[in-house]
């Protein structure tokens, strides 16, 4: 990488000295520059790049934080596919949660950004707290469990017993066919954050007279306007968006279980990063957990991937 | 420079009439469905025991008091260390935290945006890359590390991953890419200023919007932290751990627990509003490039 950025700097061929001689020079005539990122980059590389080369090597290993680890190669993979049932329906709850609420709180946000952008400034600022808050606030998502209260005082509950619509109150928490739905509605009501942010700063940055242009050129109504114009004028905000909604659709793990307790009714709630954290942190399999780590990531970055091939297809 | 456009008329062309009134329906809707469980802890928290367990429930207060709150005053009173070791690990996480990611970050973010030297881009997309992957990734294997280094049980397991975050460094440089103009830091140096002197009195300030953005997403983030793998010991643990202890103790304490969660909230909300213009303004540098 070095040697790209150097020849593309570098005026003309010089005879005098080598790529790597040059590169050196190059280097120590910006100490200055190293020294500025060397303490950002020194923590950066060992709790977020170490990290996950740690994990790959790990996940051929059987370590246990205890004794010294032993190569098995690819036994954890194998008993993570082929022998733990649990994982796979990890995998399958992971990848319906992460499809609902990763697209799902994209296109809210991008919606909902781009109707508050319709609005007077000073409502357009109200509006953006009002969606923003619920990310913000901590667990307040915790307020879905008294919405949600197995007994007749939930408010839920009690409201549906005053109408007559049930008779006696049900254990939403409890019960497997409604926890899903549930902690997906909770997961979007607090999943619009940082890409709503940008999707609400991205509307207000396209050039206007674009907009007119558009007009004489025979764009007849928002949709074409939003379409041909908007999007492809701040596909660099979408694709940051999306980066962001799809790496916070695979982090909800905390709130389910803050919502449903761990481990949920039958498993049913149960995603890769649970299955991750009881593996890591409360049985010490770290050779095992870093497997699973190790699928997670390749999940996530892979997810991304295929997010930026889609976004490419924007206003054309 | 990245500057907002202030809209002059809210009329525009192009808008039907009956898609006004849809997006206002929507708008109405989804607000609704985003505010009212907020309104609804608030209510919550200032409804005495007998509203609490009122059937049918009721959404809004009747008779108002602020009992929960010194219901919540008297559990913090009862804990093991005292309260205020709980508050002040937070406050303390929180406030260095933030000031250290926001002077790495934006060190660092001057030295590749402003700055030519050989493996900048490199350094700068590996952050871009750290941004598709949750920390849920990396938690398990820092355990490891941070048990090498001995950062288990001390205030640093919290601190130090907290100051060097890739979205404070992405953030920061992107904004410095197209709000500080080179030739103004081309004639600072051509005055004989020293590139830290540059990046300090002269790019610093004008990136205030980016660090302010910084210190509520930071701020924000490591408020909200509960309890964390990494800290065993009572004393090191946070404000919002001890509070969610205290208050799933019994179901008596739903009220309690929702002025909390109110006492919680307030903190990040008030700091959004006072600096949500400037939080826009940076957000509206953050596109990614394909």
């Amino acid at each position: 990488m070095s040697q790209k950025t150097e020849t593309a700097k570098k005026p003309v061929s010089r005879k005098d000295m080598t790529k790597w001689q040059w590169t050196l020079k190059e280097m120590s005539n910006n100490k200055t520059g190293y020294f500025l990122l060397a303490p950002f980059y020194i923590i950066f590389f060992v709790f977020t790049i170490l990290p996950v080369i740690l994990s790959i090597f790990f996940s051929f290993t059987d370590f246990n934080l205890l004794e010294t680890p032993n190569f098995i190669w690819f036994d954890n993979y194998i008993r993570l596919f082929l022998e733990d049932d649990i994982f796979m329906l990890a995998i399958k709850n992971t990848l319906v949660f992460a499809a609902v609420t990763g697209p799902g709180s994209y296109l809210i946000s991008l919606l909902m950004a781009w109707f508050i952008n319709e609005l007077p400034p000073k409502i357009r600022a109200v509006m953006t707290l009002i969606f923003y808050a619920p990310s913000i606030s901590g667990n307040v998502y915790m307020v879905w469990t008294y919405i949600f209260a197995a007994d007749s005082h939930g408010f839920l509950n009690g409201t549906l017993m005053d109408l007559g619509v049930i008779s006696t109150p049900i254990a939403w928490l409890k019960n497997a066919s409604y926890i899903m739905p549930i902690v997906i509605i909770v997961a979007l009501w607090t999943s619009l954050g940082t890409s709503f942010l940008t999707f609400i700063a991205g509307f207000q940055i396209v050039d206007r007279s674009l907009y007119e242009a558009a007009a004489v050129d025979g764009v007849k109504n928002r949709w074409q306007e939003l379409w041909f114009i908007t999007l492809p004028y701040m596909r660099p905000q979408m694709l940051f968006g999306a980066v962001m909604a799809i790496t916070g659709a695979f982090g909800f793990g905390g709130v389910i279980t803050n919502l449903v307790g761990f481990p949920s009714p039958d498993y049913c709630a149960h995603t890769i990063m649970h299955h991750l954290d009881d593996y890591g942190s409360s049985r010490f399999e770290m050779g095992y957990a870093s497997t699973i780590a190790v699928v997670l990531f390749f999940m996530m970055i892979g997810s991304n991937m295929l997010v930026r091939k889609m976004l490419g297809k924007v206003g054309k | 420079m990245a500057k907002l456009r202030i809209r002059k008329s809210n009329h525009a062309m192009n808008r039907s009439l009956g898609g006004d009134i849809g997006i206002n329906l929507v708008l109405l809707v989804m607000g609704a469905f985003m505010f009212l469980p907020m309104l609804y802890t608030v209510m919550q928290s200032l409804k005495p025991l007998d509203e609490l367990w009122q059937y049918p429930p009721r959404f809004f207060v009747r008779n108002p008091t602020l009992g929960n709150f010194s219901t919540l005053l008297n559990l913090m009173g009862s804990s093991w260390v005292p309260f205020s070791r709980y508050i002040f690990n937070t406050a303390f996480v929180s406030i260095i935290g933030t000031v250290g990611n926001v002077f790495l970050s934006s060190m660092a973010a001057y030295s590749i945006s402003k700055m030519k030297f050989p493996g900048k881009k490199m350094l700068f997309k590996f952050v871009v890359w750290s941004l598709m992957f949750h920390t849920t990734v990396t938690a398990i294997t820092n355990f490891w590390t941070m048990s090498k280094i001995g950062f288990v049980d001390t205030y640093l397991a919290r601190i130090v991953p907290a100051c060097a975050t890739s979205m404070g460094l992405y953030l920061m440089k992107q904004f410095m890419d197209s709000s500080v103009p080179n030739s103004v830091l081309e004639s600072a140096r051509l005055d004989g200023a020293s590139e830290i002197r540059v990046f300090w009195q002269i790019a610093m300030p004008m990136v205030k919007p980016a660090w302010l953005t910084l210190v509520v997403f930071c701020f924000k983030d490591l408020w909200n932290a509960g309890s964390s793998i990494y800290i065993y010991s009572e004393q090191y643990k946070s404000f919002n751990y001890a509070i969610q202890q205290i208050v799933t103790g019994g179901i008596s304490r739903q009220g309690a627990g929702a002025a909390s969660t109110v006492i919680m909230m307030l903190v990040p909300i008030l700091v959004f509003v006072i600096t949500q213009s400037n939080i826009i303004e940076t957000m509206s540098t953050s596109g990614m490039k394909d």
